[in-house]
């Protein structure tokens, strides 16, 4: 756990706790407490962007050249929405190994 | 050098308040502060005081718009007492935790039930922990004195943090003493203007009182108690700039005749004068006793305060608080506990007296040095004594 995570010496918090830099909280790790990860399986997917639109923290918000939707693992928390949603029962979701 | 004027206590605080130049004050109106914000609205409306003057439904409005106003970098006052400071007590403990140095004057005075507009310290021993800066005044001068200091202590760079100055309810508050306002200028030369390093602008965005996740909060709170202990340093600082300007001397411990002394008595706020007569009178009897007084109360001034004690055989700490069920009264716990682990110190006897208004006498005093006096031969039994209580 690092300073992404809000951790850091006593001497380095900022003054009062402020947050200085507007729009920081993209530098927020918030997928470290994921339990649950998704997985996509190609061979299923057929690119809707369900899984882009239902996210609740949209974190399938890059495609790569394929145009298959990439989860962002920084933000992923594991909810499983995506694979609940899926049209096509592409996406798994497996256990984080520790 | 400004005049020395017959004044009311509270009117003279208002008028510290104009001098240092407040630009928002944000009030709900109870007794005994009704004065001071009385007659600051009075000064706003008729033009003498340029500041913003927020008429609120409640003093949990009050303060929240004092951290609002103070927030964007304006001088900000406010004022209250009893059930008023109770209503504060939850937006209290965000003016440090957010570094928003207000300025505020608590007329001290009892907590209901039952219902009571007199004088005892229940309301600020309550808010103890708040993490405000406290000072405690004897006087209308010091009255004075300590709000404008105040406002220096409060925003400066350093320190940064909101600053209580306590002042009895009616016994200090209602009365009219010879008091010396100071000169604008010297004030203006004493008090430059507020210049927070951040603030509340839109044209430079930032976030104050974000949520503090177990990964950060302890990191945070720690990061407050230093800075609120390093704040003794400015703290003395700004009075020993006081005193060659105004030639009036503060110290976070105050002393009177305990050179010697066998008994020292030690109350807060403005019976400590009725309590130097009583000293003054038994001097004359020949009785070793003194007195001690806090001025700074938070943060707390173990260095001087155990200096202060560590000659004396029997130190008499009188509470105008009660703490129900507990070891002592606020004052007298604090004050046990500060001297637990010092080398050199003395019997400490807790008295409880004045609650409610019932006033400590002269002779009051007397018989609390001389059941003190008792103890210099033996420990007392009970945790605390009441004074004053009618028994039959």
């Amino acid at each position: 756990m690092g300073k992404d995570q809000g951790m850091m010496p006593w001497k380095e918090v900022p003054f009062g706790l402020y947050i200085l830099e507007p729009g920081n909280s993209a530098e927020f790790k918030t997928g470290n407490w994921r339990s649950l990860r998704p997985v996509l399986d190609k061979e299923k997917c057929v690119k809707c962007g369900t899984c882009y639109i239902m996210c609740p923290d949209m974190c399938y918000d890059q495609q790569d050249e394929e145009g298959y939707y990439l989860v962002n693992l920084y933000y992923c928390k594991g909810c499983g929405i995506c694979a609940a949603v899926c049209p096509k029962n592409a996406i798994t979701m497996v256990m984080e190994e520790v | 050098m400004g005049k020395r004027v017959a004044k009311e206590v509270s009117i003279a605080i208002a008028d510290a308040v104009k001098l240092a130049r407040a630009e928002v004050i944000a009030a709900y109106p109870i007794t005994p502060q009704t004065h001071i914000v009385e007659h600051l609205s009075e000064l706003v409306a008729n033009g003498e005081l340029d500041a913003e003057y927020i008429t609120v439904e409640s003093e949990h409005s009050a303060i929240s718009a004092a951290l609002g106003a103070v927030a964007t970098g304006a001088r900000t006052f406010t004022s209250t007492s009893s059930q008023g400071l109770a209503l504060m007590h939850e937006i209290l403990f965000i003016a440090p935790a957010l570094r928003l140095p207000v300025v505020m004057v608590v007329a001290n005075r009892a907590l209901s039930a039952p219902i009571s507009i007199w004088n005892d310290h229940s309301d600020i021993m309550a808010q103890r922990d708040t993490g405000w800066i406290q000072l405690w005044a004897e006087n209308g001068q010091e009255a004075v004195d300590l709000v404008i200091q105040a406002f220096r202590i409060a925003e400066d760079r350093n320190v940064m943090f909101p600053t209580i100055v306590n002042i009895d309810g009616f016994t200090l508050s209602h009365v009219i003493e010879p008091i010396e306002l100071p000169d604008q200028e010297e004030v203006d030369a004493f008090l430059p203007a507020f210049k927070p390093k951040y603030k509340l602008d839109p044209r430079k965005p930032l976030t104050m009182g974000p949520v503090g996740i177990p990964e950060i909060y302890f990191e945070a709170k720690k990061a407050q108690d230093e800075a609120f202990k390093n704040t003794r340093r400015v703290i003395l600082r700004v009075w020993k700039d006081w005193a060659q300007r105004f030639g009036r001397e503060y110290h976070p411990v105050e002393t009177y005749r305990t050179e010697d002394a066998e008994v020292v008595l030690l109350i807060n706020g403005s019976l400590a004068e009725t309590a130097m007569t009583a000293v003054d009178k038994m001097r004359e009897q020949g009785k070793k006793v003194g007195l001690i007084r806090f001025r700074l109360w938070r943060p707390f001034p173990m260095q001087e305060f155990r200096k202060a004690v560590s000659k004396i055989p029997v130190l008499a700490v009188i509470d105008r608080a009660l703490t129900p069920g507990g070891v002592g009264g606020p004052l007298g716990t604090e004050v046990r506990a500060a001297l637990y682990n010092a080398a050199r110190r003395p019997r400490v006897v807790n008295f409880i007296a004045g609650l409610g208004g019932r006033d400590i006498t002269v002779e009051d005093f007397e018989e609390m040095a001389d059941r003190a006096a008792f103890y210099l031969k033996k420990r007392p039994k009970e945790a605390y004594e009441m004074i004053g209580v009618r028994e039959s």
